[in-house]
């Protein structure tokens, strides 16, 4: 298919966008197979808006005369509004746009053409390897190895070529626990907290069904974990009653009788629609202008977002503290496992381990816990708030798991090496980007698509210098310690960095954190300075002496 | 101290407000001015202490086995909830506290007793710190249009107002003393802001005693002189702070507003801010909503709609927005009062100033707005805040929620005042502590008659000692910003933890960006003084210095802010149950370890109950140290 086929107009001159906080500009249209381009004709400020087409989640078209209007609602929240003069040019453009921001072919989307204008010094895809993980675990502990069982994706398709897995069970267990496990994700080491040698695992729910079934190796899988005479925590993330209810169609949970040393606890957490649904009414109230306070806080109530963020996060905390607190091991599944598993084992790590509070850290995390652990990015994200298409597989689900990072970065706001705007980019990327790395569901997926051959990995374009400075925190010093955020409703707020970010101005609030910059930089450098002139007058005193001793 | 009949009661447990912890064990005592706690149990000695006019209510609930609880509910939302062995002990606590909280002769309030061993000189020029008529003279006056007159030197024309008033040169006595027959309590038209640059000023008055149809020429030409005073305008606004129900229920009374038919020129106009009943009730049920035990997020938010706290800081913020545009982008001069002028006109007025000069938002304008706008003009602290034994419904958070609009703004634009949030809240401590005169009665006439200025203390002074804790350090300058146009869309407020949730310390964020900031500040200053040092020692240096960072040591311990964090109760209410019906701490299958755990998990540990509410021990607020666990 030609790109071509679907820009029925090009290039249409004398259109005028508006846009959030700037003044209304005009300029010549442009479509391209993966951009809308508006380029004003003035020479001294050349005013250009570059969309990606993947970025657009909806456009409305209105008409008054002649003159027609398209409104384009972005998937980063933004709404932009362009007046095309000619019934017939603004037709056209509108149905290319919805064409092109549809395309349901993932080899035709942008970062299969995307050619860098950068000089790539360290390839993002090689940056968090497995095996590297591994070697970091092989100094602290000999309990666990890596196997290469799911190699060709044969075991589990959702899951990556290698897992880590306790050492005394072999690949033929691990065969007959995938057998037993929803979607054949069977339970793999998810963290393991250095401190007390307690293990994070994960998986998706046993398939128990109606009869009580059971795997023997499963038990035995996860009683490995366990060191003698001490119990572990199963952290389901679904109520117990939806858990009694999925063994009707065959999964379940673990019994009590079947894993005697383990205590269950159920930590409710919505999923898919419930959640979509909810990113829809945030947006939609946050959108409203009317300015009636009861409406909007009602409004905020009634899309129940940060209730989401409260349950994820307490279930994180707890899991967190089973294992700090409690000194004990835990497994943590909901249905699948590739949802809100992973947003409490994402966050518990975030809690527990400082190194998951810096950049690379935190990019590891993002690659091991929700790229390679199989959360099913292209799924979830194809659609954002202005969607009208109802499909039941978009949630945001990775947008929760950051919107509660960033509660934890408000709790905390020393301790960690990256500032919101990287929690932003993320979000941003996951949702239209030019780099291939959220492309797909799993590295199953992605390894046919051949994304690290055909793409270009955003790491490789963050972990450069320039591009990391502008995401590195000010106030970040090292913090070793476990974090324990608090979850009372008075202590969590809504992100303002996202929803309300196209609502309002941040002008003084951008003002507020360069002052800021300034202000530690200052001393930084004022540091800098007392020691060069502590060491100078220190060289200039041995002259001294050593003349003296001549 | 005659109401002192237990001065000290053993075994004291001091719970938690929220979860289930082991509550503190210790000893109570009263003195004459605070109830003092001294938790025991603690491995460090920690202390709270609540200062008697600080308490709002006490309680004494029905016994249980544990003893008999007594609650405390304080003015600065400060909570505290004890249990006493002895019901005869609690009782003594109880009726004591009573009497202490709430004197009924002004000479009781702790600013008569208040001695800081200052000279008398320097208290009395703690009390000429501020001048009112240097801030007048600041925005020009007197000048061609407003004078400053003695007129109400002898109370005459307003008993609640100072003696010193501005009013318009071309409204003379017979006008002034005319207008104020005609308005409720003769608080006539004043000057309350005037804004340089386009003569456009805010006046503030309070309702016309019109009935249904009365009127009074002296008044129509007062408002005739104010409008003339301002040239560049062809009309004023008048504007009514109430809503249009309760201001069309008072001209039944012979009260009421403006008839826009009567004065030339005025654009008259409603701006809904409800009376001093509907915000008690309003701040009572937010209270009750801050205080709910583990509640859900939906409990919260429903809440705090409910309560319409938010509502009506919003309402209060829109009506000062609205005067700082008359004033500056229509240049109308605007005239502003509710019924009796010294509620909402006060919130209003100062908001308005705020907006417009940034004068208002650096240490000393901000004293000057206050002693301005709320004390000059006769805000009733002492009815308001409840200082002495009086009637509950003359009580009303009128100037908590002018704090709240200022820090609201804070929010806003966060560099445009020299003082932090911590400013805030100890201005707010005062004006309910008593420790200093400026807040004690309802007018100037009343500070007057209980000697004051002879026998208390200033505020003022006392702040300005602390100007290193209480300033911002991200404040631009006087010069940064002018005017300030906030967002008034229902989004851009926000919940108030750190004032209604103060001293629930778990909820806050556990590191604080603010002490970070100060202590690099502080740091700076230090740098910049070693550098000259070191520089003046090194008087043959030549070529430039190498400034690339060496191998200096990380930022001295001094600079880490302490880190309060201890997991909370994350398992929620009712702790989960398992399918078999057992709790999820199930004992019996644990080993020992395990149950020393389980104990650690349970209480969790030692939150830091900061629950010091007073400056005098703020040393055992920073104790703190980062938890390793």
């Amino acid at each position: 298919m030609e790109f071509a086929e679907l820009i029925k107009t090009p290039r249409v001159d004398n259109v005028v966008l508006h846009r959030p906080f700037y003044p209304a500009v005009e300029g010549t249209l442009c479509l391209t197979g993966h951009h809308l381009i508006l380029s004003s004709r003035r020479q001294d400020d050349a005013e250009e808006l570059w969309l990606l087409h993947s970025n657009i989640d909806s456009t409305e078209k209105r008409f008054v005369g002649s003159l027609g209007t398209i409104i384009i609602k972005c998937k980063d929240l933004r709404i932009i509004q362009l007046d095309i003069p000619g019934m017939e040019e603004c037709l056209n453009i509108a149905s290319s746009i919805e064409a092109l921001s549809t395309l349901d072919s993932v080899t035709l989307m942008y970062p299969f053409f995307y050619r860098p204008m950068f000089e790539v010094v360290e390839d993002g895809w090689r940056s968090f390897l497995p095996e590297q993980e591994f070697e970091l675990l092989s100094s602290v502990t000999d309990e666990w190895r890596l196997s290469c069982i799911n190699k060709e994706f044969s075991v589990c398709p959702s899951y990556p070529p290698v897992v880590i897995v306790p050492k005394s069970i072999d690949d033929e267990a691990l065969r007959k626990v995938a057998m037993f496990r929803h979607g054949s994700r069977f339970p793999v080491l998810s963290y393991y907290h250095k401190k007390n040698g307690m293990v994070m695992m994960r998986s998706s729910q046993p398939l128990t069904g109606t009869n009580g079934r059971r795997c023997k190796e499963d038990e035995k899988l996860i009683n490995a974990t366990l060191r003698a005479g001490k119990r572990g925590y199963i952290i389901d993330t679904r109520s117990l009653n939806v858990a009694q209810q999925a063994r009707a169609k065959g999964g379940g949970f673990e019994q009590e009788a079947h894993y005697p040393q383990w205590r269950r606890i159920h930590k409710s957490i919505e999923r898919f629609n419930i959640l979509q649904e909810s990113l829809i009414k945030l947006v939609e109230a946050c959108n409203d202008q009317s300015h009636n306070m009861d409406r909007w806080l009602s409004k905020l109530e009634a899309s129940n977002w940060l209730t989401h963020i409260k349950e994820i996060l307490t279930a994180a905390c707890l899991a967190a503290q089973c294992i700090d607190r409690e000194g004990a091991s835990v497994l943590v599944h909901g249905t699948e496992g590739t949802d809100s598993t992973l947003q409490v084992t994402s966050l518990a790590q975030i809690i527990l381990d400082p190194r998951c509070r810096t950049i690379r850290g935190f990019e590891s995390l993002v690659v091991r816990e929700w790229l390679q652990a199989g959360h099913p990015f292209q799924q979830r994200c194809a659609q954002s708030a202005y969607s009208n298409s109802k499909q039941k597989w978009e949630a945001p689900v990775f947008l929760l798991f950051l919107d509660c990072v960033w509660q934890i970065l408000r709790q905390f706001p020393c301790s960690f090496e990256f500032s919101e705007h990287f929690l932003i980019m993320l979000f941003e990327h996951t949702y239209a980007s030019q780099f291939g790395t959220f492309l797909g569901n799993n590295e199953n997926e992605r390894s046919k698509l051949k994304l690290q051959q055909k793409t270009m990995s955003l790491w490789s374009w963050v972990n450069r210098p320039q591009e990391l400075s502008k995401y590195k925190n000010p106030l970040f010093e090292a913090n070793s310690l476990v974090i324990w955020p608090s979850v009372a409703p008075q202590s969590l707020q809504l992100w303002e960095g996202v929803f309300l970010r196209w609502n309002r101005s941040s002008k003084f609030l951008d003002e507020a954190y360069e002052e800021m910059v300034t202000l530690i930089e200052y001393n930084k450098q004022l540091k800098a300075k007392v020691n060069a002139l502590r060491r100078k007058l220190a060289e200039l005193e041995t002259d001294d002496r050593m003349q003296e001793n001549l | 101290m005659e109401h002192i009949t237990t001065p000290k009661v053993e075994n004291v447990k001091l719970l938690d407000r929220y979860t289930n912890r082991k509550a503190a064990n210790g000893t109570l005592y009263l003195t004459a001015t605070h109830l003092i706690y001294v938790d025991a149990s603690a491995e460090v000695r920690k202390e709270t202490w609540i200062l008697h006019h600080h308490i709002a209510t006490v309680e004494k609930l029905p016994l249980t086995t544990a003893g008999c609880p007594l609650l405390i509910h304080c003015k600065n939302f400060h909570v505290a909830h004890f249990v006493i062995g002895q019901e005869r002990d609690c009782h003594e606590v109880y009726t004591s506290l009573l009497k202490l909280s709430q004197p009924v002769k002004p000479e009781d309030l702790y600013a008569f007793s208040y001695n800081p061993k200052m000279s008398k000189d320097n208290r009395e020029i703690g009390w000429k710190l501020i001048d009112l008529k240097v801030d007048y003279q600041r925005m020009g006056i007197p000048n061609d249009y407003w004078e400053i007159t003695d007129a109400n030197k002898d109370y005459e024309v307003c008993n609640t107002y100072p003696p010193e008033i501005v009013v318009p040169r071309a409204a003379n006595k017979a006008t002034v003393i005319g207008s104020s027959r005609f308005r409720s309590r003769g608080r006539i038209p004043v000057l309350s802001y005037l804004y340089k640059e386009n003569n456009a000023a805010i006046c503030r008055c309070s309702q016309p005693l019109s009935g249904f149809s009365a009127r009074c020429l002296e008044d129509e030409q007062m408002l005739q002189a104010i409008r003339e005073a301002n040239p560049g305008s062809p009309f004023m606004y008048v504007v009514d702070t109430r809503p249009k129900l309760n201001a069309i229920a008072n001209r039944a009374a012979g009260k009421g507003y403006e008839n826009e038919d009567n004065y030339d020129n005025i654009r008259f106009k409603f701006i809904g801010i409800e009376n001093i009943h509907v915000m008690r009730n309003s701040l009572q049920k937010l209270l009750e909503v801050c205080e709910t035990k583990s509640p859900s997020m939906s409990d919260f938010l429903t809440g705090l709609e409910n309560s319409g706290w938010l509502r009506h800081i919003k309402a209060v913020m829109d009506a000062g927005v609205f005067l700082a545009k008359a004033v500056k982008d229509e240049k109308a001069s605007v005239l502003v009062h509710c019924s009796d002028g010294w509620d909402r006109t006060a919130q209003v007025c100062s908001l308005a100033s705020l907006l417009l000069d940034p004068f208002y938002r650096t240490f000393k304008g901000f004293m000057v707005l206050i002693e301005k706008e709320w004390i000059a003009m006769g805000h009733k602290f002492s009815h308001r805040c409840g200082h002495l034994d009086g009637d509950p419904k003359e009580v009303s958070p009128v100037f908590t929620q002018f704090i709240e609009c200022v820090w609201q703004l804070m929010q806003q634009f966060p560099c445009t005042f020299e003082f932090n949030e911590r400013f805030l809240l100890e201005i707010h401590d005062h004006v309910y502590s008593c420790q200093f005169g400026n807040f004690l009665g309802t007018c100037h006439k009343e500070r007057e008659d209980l000697k004051i200025f002879e026998k208390t203390h200033s505020l003022w002074p006392f702040l300005l000692q602390k100007k290193q804790e209480f300033r911002n350090p991200l404040y631009r300058g006087f010069t940064a910003y002018k005017e300030l146009q906030p967002n008034t869309l229902p989004f851009s407020f926000q919940f108030w933890c750190g004032m209604y949730n103060r001293f629930d310390k778990g909820m806050h964020p556990k590191q604080c960006v603010l002490d970070h900031l100060l202590s690099c500040m502080s740091q700076k200053m230090k740098l910049e003084d070693n550098a000259s040092e070191l520089e003046n020692k090194l008087p043959f240096l030549d070529g430039p210095l190498p400034t690339e960072a060496c191998s200096f040591p990380k930022m001295g311990s001094a600079s880490k802010t302490p880190m309060l964090n201890t997991p909370q109760d994350y398992e929620g209410e009712p702790p989960p149950v398992l399918t078999n019906g057992t709790a999820v701490w199930d004992v019996e299958v644990m080993s020992d370890v395990d149950q020393k755990n389980k104990e650690n998990l349970s209480k969790h540990q030692d939150l830091h109950d900061l629950k010091d509410t007073f400056g005098v021990l703020d040393s055992e607020a920073k104790d703190g140290k980062p938890q390793h666990p």
